[in-house]
């Protein structure tokens, strides 16, 4: 994985240094909140319900083992022994106090880890398919795009007070597994006749306003891609909109202008600029590829692990849930789920970190991924020793064998912890995954993505989850929206609104009586949720959710009345 | 006293921990919304928030919020309120595990 150089040492040394000496005038009276806020949400730090809440970076979601014990480390020394993952592939910490976060950053820099950017009206940290350097079907590892990306745009003069923060999202495989529809840029690494390449997508977004981005480019040479991609936010930065927050994404100025127009704005402004990127960038990516070179995979007998396979239904059912497909074929791509039922989608202990640290180190190379799907990936594990990785698994509680089943859900911290929130997550989420287990249906109902945001903003992108949460504050209560037919993947589709809102109480009996309505009608087993939807659309599914249509629509008019 | 519309209480947070503190009658701080200050008054509550304001160095993000009061005992009347007096719901963090 990427190494800072001496140029990032120092630069992230200045930056704590200086944020330590902003928060010391902070607390002296030196600084106002007006103004320490700009410059405590440059490093990260939040001001939650109940404390204050760092977001450290984790680039494209890649953690080598010493990066996760620091994380753990950080988590018992200066918080409350468990961090939580994110659907932008960073960690949470959520209880950590103001003098303390100084001496936190300079924890993470002693592993290279950050926070900056990782809050503000900037480019967020750029997040990656999970499964980069590792899947079967991959055209290219995108990952040294995304450093040369993260290294462009950190601290980028130009873009430090955009109209809104940006987010690029980056994968080389055809399957898209990092929503690169559903970002503000989505790239994807294409190979054409021994030509690398980028089909850039722009103008995506979930939010208030969701929209499936816009191809803008079909194949743009990889080493014009940071010119064009400078391009494409300066155009933004220019005409988009500063007046409305929720107008002011690239999503809306694509939208208002029509890519086309964009296009030709972006064209204009990438001549002028391409004179002045000079080569460097294609030398800084060569260095920058040789950090990302695949490890030297094992060869080893694969015997003990297909008789264990063969013998042990338990491990056989985790294989086959929670592992992929490896570009080497004695070797699988094993995901950690941290959706155990009942507990917090996302959220690891110390002592999970650690043992996860320790796997990695002895098993997969060293590297582990955060997948947006809030879930850890190792995504160099030899078969042979799997069964070992999955008897140290069980020692913590990791071992769920429940990945892209219905308690592998989505759901951000919700009013639990978001000042921004309107409603919870995090319960709704524990009680699904707690109901279906009980059912024991979980296996029998496959695969299928539920999404819970706890407010508009879309955090736990509950409009592309083939059944898609979004929790409301309606006259004072906690109410429910329910999204059906959504699609997070290169088919990426915005779901529909399936009618008026549930209680707190309503919500799960609703979204069990969704799933009993699709084992009835699924033309077979092997036919998935989202394959009978789009059979069948959403009628039954509505008919399901409200038996007297009548009934539910005149709640929601007296729910529009209120 | 009886429970009325106008009920407030001023809220904030702790600069330094970041958790949630109330304003008591003799204008500090304090963590048990019990022991908070009920205002009645609006113009009273007004220069209460102009003077808590003025305490930054002390707390962030100065509010009032909308109270019922019966018995004595002091209940937010809005959902987020209450969770903020109480904690999260998934761990015995925050104020309930202070209790």
């Amino acid at each position: 994985m990427y190494i800072y150089t001496e140029f990032d040492d120092a630069f992230i040394k200045a930056r704590n240094s200086q944020f330590r000496n902003q928060v010391k005038r902070r607390v002296d009276g030196n600084l106002t909140e007006d103004e320490f806020k700009p410059l405590r949400l440059m490093n990260g730090l939040y001001l939650q319900l109940h404390a204050y809440m760092l977001r450290v970076a984790i680039p494209y979601g890649t953690l080598n083992s010493s990066q996760m014990e620091k994380l753990a480390l950080i988590a018992d020394r200066w918080d409350k022994g468990y961090g939580h993952f994110t659907t932008r592939q960073n960690i949470q910490f959520n209880w950590p106090k103001l003098n303390d976060v100084p001496d936190i950053l300079d924890a993470l820099a002693e592993v290279k880890m950050h926070a900056i950017q990782t809050s503000g009206n900037t480019i967020r940290n750029v997040t990656a398919d999970h499964f980069s350097g590792a899947a079967a079907e991959e055209s290219l590892d995108p990952r040294p795009y995304a450093e040369l990306i993260r290294q462009w745009s950190t601290d980028h003069p130009e873009f430090q007070f955009l109209p809104r923060k940006f987010k690029v999202a980056i994968t080389g495989s055809k399957n898209d597994r990092a929503v690169i529809r559903a970002h503000d840029i989505g790239l994807r690494l294409l190979r054409r006749k021994e030509k690398l390449g980028f089909e850039i997508i722009v103008g995506g977004g979930l939010g208030r306003t969701p929209m499936i981005g816009k191809v803008i480019h079909e194949f743009l040479p990889v080493s014009d891609i940071l010119p064009y991609l400078e391009a494409v936010v300066s155009v933004w930065n220019t005409l988009g909109r500063r007046d409305n927050k929720y107008k002011a994404r690239i999503k809306i100025t694509v939208h208002e202008h029509g890519v086309k127009f964009i296009k030709q704005l972006v064209q204009k402004r990438y001549n002028e600029i391409r004179s002045t990127f000079t080569g460097v960038d294609p030398n800084l990516l060569t260095q920058i590829e040789s950090a990302f070179a695949p490890p030297i995979f094992k060869s080893a007998d694969t015997t003990g692990f297909k008789c264990t396979y063969e013998n042990d239904a338990i491990f056989r059912s985790w294989v086959d849930t929670n592992t992929q497909k490896h570009k080497e074929s004695d070797y699988a791509i094993t995901s950690i789920s941290l959706k155990t039922h009942g507990k917090t989608p996302g959220d690891a202990s110390s002592e999970q970190m650690r043992l996860i640290a320790d796997i990695a180190r002895l098993y997969a190379h060293d590297e582990i991924r955060i997948s947006h799907e809030q879930n850890i990936i190792l995504p160099h594990v030899h078969k042979s020793d799997l069964p070992r990785v999955y008897d140290l698994l069980r020692t913590k509680n990791l071992n769920t064998a429940n990945i892209g089943l219905i308690s592998d859900i989505i759901a951000c911290p919700g009013m639990d912890y978001c000042a921004l929130a309107t409603a919870r997550s995090i319960p709704i989420a524990q009680e699904i995954s707690m109901r279906f287990d009980d059912l024991k249906l979980e296996h029998e109902v496959g695969h299928i993505q539920i999404k819970i945001s706890g407010c508009i903003n879309a955090c736990g992108h509950h409009h592309v989850g083939h059944i898609g949460i979004l929790g409301l504050d309606r006259a004072g209560v906690e109410n429910y929206q329910i999204t059906l037919g959504g699609d997070a993947t290169e088919t990426a589709k915005i779901g529909e609104r399936a009618g008026p809102g549930f209680s707190a109480e309503q919500i799960v009996p609703a979204v069990e009586r969704i799933i009993l309505a699709y084992l009835d009608i699924r033309m077979n087993k092997s036919e998935s949720f989202i394959e009978t939807f789009h059979r069948l659309g959403i009628a039954p599914f509505k008919k399901a959710l409200y038996p007297n249509l009548k009934q539910s629509l005149k709640i929601e008019n007296q729910g529009k009345a209120a | 006293m009886s429970n009325t519309q106008s009920n407030k209480v001023i809220t904030a947070n702790h600069l330094l921990i970041g958790n949630v503190v109330y304003l008591n009658s003799q204008f500090d701080w304090v963590n048990s919304l019990s022991d908070a200050k009920v205002f009645t008054n609006e113009t009273s509550i007004e220069e209460a928030i102009i003077n808590a304001n003025s305490q930054q160095h002390e707390v962030v993000g100065v509010y009032s919020i909308n109270i019922d009061l019966l018995n004595e005992t002091i209940t937010p009347k809005h959902f987020r309120e209450q969770f903020r007096n109480k904690g999260p719901s998934n761990y015995n963090h925050g104020k309930q595990s202070e209790v």
